[in-house]
């Protein structure tokens, strides 16, 4: 694998994470991380959706007429998450019941149509591809991040498991009920950026 | 090639959108069999939960051969009625026939336009320890979509339990008619009760009155909601006023009576004149 791909695979996980870097796709961010399924789900599913919109759009790349090439996009996003939408339905449902509007609004995620705009108008199909998979991973893996403290300590579960043992609950211990909450997510999203800008202080703002 | 005229523009959106239009409607012909198949179970299931025969979360775990299992040992009668409140038809428990959101909506328009002799509403009669559990149904209009439900009342029409589902109002507020155990938790022990001057149910904005045992209060925040969800309760609940005033739980204590003859002869004779009283 040559330099440049091994890049555009790595660099959106991290340095140019879309979430903490680019600080794109932070309402869902939000919103489907109070337990991990539901965060993995809609990880791998903006996965499924940033990497295959932005190969089928470098693919027309050539083709689209730029005065609707948005228009054009947008059909392409949609058909994306409109499939992973009803192969939910029909093969995890009540995961789906549960994402409920939140999958429909892959549509309006930011990273996607970004990506496309960014990356995939402008360079080969395999490379979008790969540039899709690694945006998307980098958002899954800051939802899972998130989701794993607030499950952990808003309901004490990992995946649905209890790791908190009971006995610490009956020594006083409490699940903290703000951690279920949108707010704490947003805390916990601005620690996880101010990690990484106190690591990479190039992001830093003069 | 010029991709910037206007007549490649418009063959080139032509062509894609009869393209993603075409791979849509072959994915979802392929899957709707599945689809179903779920859909049917989380109906099933939440009769169930409304009833109180188990936990929503509990029946989300189960599986769907496993959630039909339960309704197939727990349902005693399925069937549906006529506007007047006799039976239209029955419903194949074997094969768990359910009437679906679709068919709801459909009778939804019959009742609310009084075209009293096409309504069709189910009835489940769930079987919890010999006393029976009617479930019944409701559907209306949320904020953002449609909304809809199953009130699960005993034989003297007091609520057992209901559970909400909806489409698509807002998550954190008006979602809370699903979502909000406590919400649903206000329905239990209450009772509807029909009245010539008032509706047999209300969900009160600013809180039900004390000691008001037909009523309970909106959720904050969810007002819209609540006015769809009550409006929908209030329509349904009258559609099904005359099967419901007809059931008469205490006519079916005298054969409970007469199978327990062991006790007391005097309070069996007080008891079933009292029941044959109730039942004229």
């Amino acid at each position: 694998m040559n330099d440049k791909l091994k890049e555009t695979l790595l660099r959106p996980i991290f340095i140019g994470n879309p979430i903490t870097t680019l600080i794109l796709g932070i309402c869902s961010a939000l919103a489907v991380t109070v337990q991990l399924k539901g965060a993995f789900v809609m990880g791998l599913s903006v996965i499924v959706v940033t990497a295959f919109s932005n190969f089928i759009v470098s693919c027309l790349r050539n083709s689209i007429p730029n005065r609707v090439r948005i228009i054009v996009q947008l059909v392409v996003v949609s058909l994306m998450v409109i499939l992973v939408d009803q192969f939910l339905k029909a093969f995890a449902y009540s995961i789906e019941k549960q994402l409920s509007v939140y999958i429909g609004l892959i549509i309006t995620n930011c990273i996607v149509m970004g990506r496309i705009e960014a990356f995939g108008l402008g360079n080969k199909p395999i490379p979008s591809f790969l540039d899709g998979l690694a945006n998307g991973a980098g958002y899954a893996m800051i939802l899972i991040i998130i989701a794993f403290f607030r499950e952990l300590l808003g309901s004490g579960t990992l995946f649905g498991f209890q790791v908190i043992p009971q006995c610490l609950y009956d020594l006083g211990y409490m699940n903290n009920g703000l951690v279920i909450l949108p707010p704490m997510a947003l805390i916990l999203l601005g620690c996880i950026v101010w990690v990484q800008r106190s690591i990479q202080k190039d992001l830093q703002e003069k | 090639m010029n991709t910037n005229g206007n007549i490649y523009t418009v063959i080139y959106t032509t062509l894609v959108v009869v393209l993603v239009a075409a791979v849509l409607a072959t994915v979802s012909q392929v899957l709707a069999p599945r689809q179903d198949a779920n859909v049917k179970a989380e109906t099933i299931s939440q009769m169930l939960a409304a009833a109180k025969f188990y936990e929503k979360s509990e029946l989300d775990a189960m599986g769907n051969d496993k959630v039909l299992e339960a309704y197939r040992s727990a349902v005693k009668e399925a069937f549906l009625i006529k506007a007047d409140g006799t039976l239209d038809r029955n419903l194949d428990i074997e094969s768990c026939e359910i009437v679906g959101t679709g068919a709801l909506k459909a009778q939804n328009k019959f009742i609310k336009n009084g075209e009293s002799d096409k309504v069709s509403i189910p009835v489940i009669i769930l079987d919890k320890d010999g006393e029976r559990v009617i479930v019944a149904a409701c559907y209306g209009a949320g904020l953002w979509g449609p909304i809809w439900g199953y009130i699960a009342v005993n034989e003297d029409k007091t609520i057992r339990g209901v559970y909400f589902d909806h489409e698509s109002e807002t998550p954190g507020l008006g979602a809370k008619i699903k979502d909000e155990p406590s919400f649903r938790a206000e329905f239990e022990g209450k009772s509807v009760i029909y009245s010539e001057d008032a509706p047999a149910f209300s969900i009160v904005k600013g809180g039900a009155p004390a000691g008001v045992d037909n009523a309970v209060d909106a959720i904050t925040g969810a007002t819209m909601t609540c006015n769809g969800l009550n409006a929908a309760i209030q329509t349904w609940l009258d559609a099904y006023e005359p099967y419901l005033n007809a059931i008469q739980p205490k006519g079916r204590l005298i054969g409970d009576l007469l199978e327990n003859l062991e006790a007391p002869a005097d309070s069996l004779c007080c008891n079933a004149a009292d029941s044959l009283a109730t039942a004229k």
